[in-house]
């Protein structure tokens, strides 16, 4: 398509590229940092720190930038409105992974090695319902009809990582378990919510984006 | 030239009603929905409103001379006036009413009362243009639907630039909507007149107006001064409210109104359609807001059919029978006063 032409909104479709990237990076390094701790690999964990951060800083950037030129330039007001909401709520997402990456830092529980496989198995479907969250946003800016086809994947994952999140729970709070205190206990029940959390996030910014694209229908 | 002038004024308040009301059929969801700001759709609309009531008013005016050539000037005062009546008494009524369908009524008060038989034959084609306009706006919609959900499926256009383009597409629909207007309801306001006054041919050099022209240069104004005086307020209210539809749907719906009024209004075409001996329609004013609902529904039934207003349909079906009934009957009565108290010609 001709710049000429499109100008200034085709400015704005890269930077929201851009900012799904950012998103992307985001799921992506929080799963790299959550194994590296899971597994034990501290030293690795605590080199990396940092990178989730920028990327959060970076998404902030983007996200405001966003806003402003969805306001200046030409855009129909519904849309515009359904966008920037869409924007705002992807963004608590990113936030959510520093956040939960930095709480670990800060807390270091200690994780049971018997459960090391049932975390990494949450991260993993937690980071892919971002993922596909991700193409959720990708496909109702480019090819509307595949909106649903991931929001369907976005559930799907959704509910794995919440079938985790029990199981896990479940499993601290069982006799298995009776060696641990109930402070410990309470603070991996903690975190076990807040990596599920992610994929709740994920679920519900995939429904807002679903009826947008509803209402793009002709 | 005073009295001509307040001879006029009643079609030209009737052109002014046109406007104030019927812009909102053009540009109603874009301004709206704040798309189009209401200053550029005002500046749209009056351009091409004066464009195609002079380029092309000339066929639909010819098919009310037809209907009853009414005789005098201050006859054609009290038949515009007559319909004007008739639109704001109807529009208080919150029915959805037509210059189109009070204007009829008026001729035929005219020919009842001077005892000139109404030609059947025309009056047949015109309520037929009536019926079938709807109907034929809702099958363009139909079309349009199903050609614009496939390429749109096909395209795979950016989000941003469809917002982009359909921006523009209300623009250029919006002056399409408003030239056909202009060509097709034109004849409701100044068509009584073109008849009966003499106006001598305007020589630019390159081009020539004819005295209708002339006469249709002023009532496109008098739609222009409407648009631009009321019409705002008529968007923001109603405008919204018939069409409570996407930009998209908004964008199809202007442009089968507005491809109906054309083709009820354009000599050219109908010279086309006969040279290729395909069947032609009449050139008949119709009203753009039943157009408009005939697109409605027909977007409607083509997205399953579900959300159908049947009490709308109620309201246009009264609002159709009572417009030319109470114009008739406005208009028979004013040129009895007219003629008595006022003691002038009507005949």
């Amino acid at each position: 398509m001709p710049h000429i032409l499109f100008g200034r909104s085709k400015e704005l479709e890269i930077e929201i590229k851009e900012y799904l990237d950012l998103v992307n990076q985001g799921s992506l390094t929080f799963k790299r940092d959550l194994s590296r701790y899971i597994k034990k690999n501290f030293e690795l964990f605590e080199e990396s720190l940092t990178d989730i951060k920028e990327i959060e800083n970076n998404a902030d950037e983007h996200q405001k930038d966003i806003k402003y030129k969805l306001y200046k330039y030409m855009l129909i007001p519904e849309s515009r409105a359904d966008v920037l909401g869409i924007i705002e709520e992807i963004d608590t997402i990113t936030d959510l992974a520093k956040e939960v990456i930095y709480e670990i830092s800060i807390e270091k529980p200690f994780i049971p090695e018997e459960l090391e496989n049932e975390f990494l198995e949450l991260v993993e479907n937690s980071t892919e319902a971002v993922d596909m969250l991700v193409k959720v946003v990708r496909a109702f800016f480019e090819e509307i009809s595949q909106v649903n086809d991931y929001v369907n994947k976005v559930h799907f994952f959704e509910h794995q990582a919440d079938k985790n999140e029990e199981r896990l729970k479940r499993k601290i709070f069982s006799e298995q378990f009776e060696k641990i205190d109930i402070a410990h206990k309470l603070q991996l029940r903690y975190f076990i919510e807040e990596i599920a959390a992610l994929s709740d996030q994920a679920e519900s910014v995939s429904e807002d984006v679903s009826v947008a694209a509803i209402k793009r229908r002709i | 030239m005073i009295e001509i002038m307040i001879y006029l004024s009643s079609g030209l308040f009737l052109g002014w009603s046109l406007g104030a009301n019927d812009a909102a059929n053009i540009f109603g969801t874009a301004v709206g929905s704040r798309m189009v700001k209401f200053s550029t759709a005002a500046l749209i609309m009056t351009i091409f409103v004066i464009l195609g009531a002079v380029v092309s008013g000339a066929g639909a005016s010819h098919t009310l001379g037809a209907l009853g050539q009414v005789g005098t000037l201050p006859a054609a005062f009290v038949v515009a006036f007559s319909a004007a009546v008739a639109v704001s008494w109807m529009t208080k009524l919150s029915l959805p009413v037509s210059t189109s369908h009070s204007i009829v009524g008026g001729i035929i008060g005219w020919n009842l009362y001077s005892g000139f038989a109404t030609d059947l034959d025309v009056l047949r084609e015109i309520v037929g243009a009536w019926i079938f306009s709807p109907i034929l706006s809702g099958f363009f919609a139909v079309i349009l639907y199903f050609i614009f959900k496939k390429r749109l499926n096909k395209a795979k256009i950016h989000l941003l630039h469809l917002d982009f383009y359909t921006r523009w597409g209300l623009l250029i629909v919006g002056a399409f909507g408003a030239y056909s207007l202009g060509a097709n309801n034109i004849a409701n306001v100044m068509g009584v007149f073109t008849g009966i006054m003499e106006i001598p041919n305007y020589d630019l050099g390159f081009l020539t107006f004819t005295g209708a022209q002339q006469l249709f240069l002023l009532g496109g104004i008098a739609i222009s001064v409407g648009v631009v005086t009321y019409s705002k307020r008529v968007m923001l209210t109603v405008g919204s409210n018939i069409m409570d539809i996407s930009p998209i749907g908004a964008f199809i719906v202007v442009l089968a109104s507005s491809t109906t009024l054309f083709v009820f209004a354009s000599s050219t075409l109908k010279d086309f359609l006969i040279m290729l001996n395909l069947p032609s329609l009449p050139l008949v004013p119709v009203s753009s807001s039943q157009a408009v609902v005939g697109a409605v529904l027909g977007l409607g039934l083509a997205k399953g059919g579900r959300n159908i207003n049947f009490k709308l349909l109620g309201k246009i079906g009264v609002g159709w029978i009572l417009t030319p009934i109470t114009a008739a009957l406005i208009s028979f009565i004013l040129l009895f006063f007219m003629q008595n108290v006022f003691i002038r010609s009507v005949i």
